[in-house]
């Protein structure tokens, strides 16, 4: 990084705040497009009507476009020589002023005492994953993911006998629609599927988040996983849960598959189920400019 | 679809008439409590022998505003605005709360004790996201109530209707998105998903989806 940007922290408040606030156009045309296909006057309908009203208040107001702000989620890829420390703590820094201005929930709580700590900082939270690659550039991508869907995400392990599930991608098929189905519409339907298939148990969570940074219209380039993507996509939509679980027929906007290495003795599905506020942003820094996407 | 307007405090009558699928605009005084704030109620008030003497206040303050009232399963986003000038310097007292962001959460996390909760208070309402189980449909069709579904994550809009911060309780024990919030709002939008008489949209859709499901994975 050059001299004058040692210091990101005011650049890290602002991808804060447009990841909170302002919702990525992809997530909004796939929420547009949703509606547009239900029976008009159904909840469904009324739900997204309803979705997209709030996204352009949020918008305009530059408020939380949900109350849960949810773990910020930091994914930062840098050069070489970039000290991670200091990013850090910079972005731990950000993250406590953002909260100040009511970009985001207070959201860290300590699980022994029941404290929360005020400012989105405590053991672990947020979240980091630092990479270093090959580019002169820094990159910084942050996901906010709320609770609800947190925890209707699921791991699996195939087999997996009462779903009839092998190790196979028919088997990730069967495990997938099962966890869709057992959401129901407790994660704020329609959202986004992040999958991944293999790895170990943390490495297989992580890279299941990492899916949901994908465009939503983008095409895996292996073909295999774009298949099953697309067909997943269908069948996730003809089990009727719809928009908030009222019914309907958008209960997925997209469905996003990795692939990591496994055990032998392993099969791991790990799914990240994110909301219909896919809440993204990205910024990049390079020759003394910072731009955010 | 036409929306009925209901006012807090809710007649029994009111919740008889009201059918799933019904939408509602609610208006008057309710109060925000979530997983905290349902433990403390159910440990501390309902299955406590006796209330200890620091908190019942509070106790009496939930039971004056939720007998026949609404609890909303909701954490805003608030933001703190002091007074201006404050030659004090300011405490909480010089200044006034406004919720920012205020959507529903989860509902089925405060299932263990909703249905204690309503038959406690003589909740007439109880307002979140995502449905609640067979125990609440039940409390529902035992003591009046109904489950309003407001719509998850749309928290700039609901914080519209959000017109006044009353008061807030146990915010520095449980913290701001645990805390008793008393609000007033106006044109709160909802749709009934439980009524008094045993329906469940939730239900339903659960029915239709495991008949889906068994379709697309089949049977070994």
């Amino acid at each position: 990084m050059r001299a004058g940007l040692d210091d990101l922290t005011e650049h890290f408040i602002e991808l804060v705040r447009r990841a909170s606030t302002d919702l990525q156009a992809d997530v909004e045309a796939a929420l547009r497009a949703a509606q547009a296909r239900e029976e008009p006057g159904s909840a469904a309908a009324g739900a997204l009507e309803a979705i997209l009203q709030n996204v352009a208040l949020a918008r305009a107001n530059s408020t939380p476009i949900c109350q849960d702000t949810g773990t910020p989620i930091f994914y930062v890829s840098h050069p070489l020589g970039a000290s991670t420390r200091r990013l850090r703590a910079q972005m731990e820094a950000a993250v406590a002023e953002a909260t100040r201005r009511a970009y985001l929930r207070p959201n860290a709580v300590d699980p022994l005492t029941g404290r929360n700590s005020g400012d989105n900082v405590g053991a672990g939270f947020p979240t980091f994953h630092f990479c270093e690659w090959g580019e002169d550039r820094l990159r910084v991508d942050l996901l906010l993911k709320g609770g609800g869907s947190e925890n209707v995400g699921a791991q699996y392990k195939l087999p997996h006998a009462p779903l009839g599930a092998g190790r196979d991608l028919e088997g990730v098929r069967r495990v997938v629609l099962d966890a869709v189905y057992q959401a129901q519409g407790k994660g704020c339907p329609p959202g986004v599927l992040g999958i991944a298939v293999g790895g170990d148990r943390g490495s297989g969570t992580a890279h299941a988040k990492e899916q949901l940074f994908r465009p939503l219209d983008d095409v895996n380039p292996v073909e295999a996983l774009a298949a099953l993507e697309e067909r997943l996509l269908r069948e996730c939509n003809e089990l009727g849960i719809g928009p908030m679980g009222l019914g309907g027929k958008a209960t997925v906007l997209a469905v996003k598959v990795g692939a990591y290495h496994r055990l032998p003795a392993c099969y791991f599905v790990s799914i990240a189920t994110m909301c219909w506020a896919c809440r993204r942003a990205s910024m990049e820094v390079q020759d003394g400019e910072v731009a955010f996407t | 679809m036409s929306t009925l307007d209901l006012n807090i405090p809710i007649s029994e009558n009111s919740i008889r008439a009201l059918h799933v699928g019904d939408a509602v605009r609610l208006s008057g005084v309710m109060v925000t409590g979530r997983d905290a704030a349902h433990k403390y109620m159910v440990e501390t008030f309902i299955r406590s022998s006796s209330v200890p003497a620091s908190e019942r206040p509070l106790y009496a303050e939930l039971r004056r505003l939720l007998r026949g009232g609404v609890i909303y399963h909701c954490g805003p986003v608030v933001r703190f605005t002091p007074l201006q000038p404050s030659p004090q310097g300011g405490g909480e007292e010089g200044g006034r709360w406004h919720f920012v962001a205020a959507g529903p959460t989860t509902s089925i996390r405060e299932e263990i004790y909703e249905p204690e909760v309503i038959a406690h208070f003589g909740l007439r309402g109880v307002v979140g996201k995502g449905g609640m189980g067979p125990g609440t449909l039940q409390a529902c069709r035992e003591h009046g109530a109904v489950y309003f579904h407001a719509i998850g994550g749309a928290a700039s809009l609901i914080a519209d209707a959000v017109k006044e911060v009353v008061a807030v309780h146990k915010k520095d024990e449980f913290g701001v998105p645990e805390a008793f919030w008393v609000i007033r709002v106006a044109g709160f939008p909802a749709v009934v998903t439980m009524d008094m008489h045993g329906q469940s949209i939730h239900d339903e859709v659960e029915a239709v989806s495991a008949v889906a499901l068994k379709r697309l994975i089949g049977q070994r």
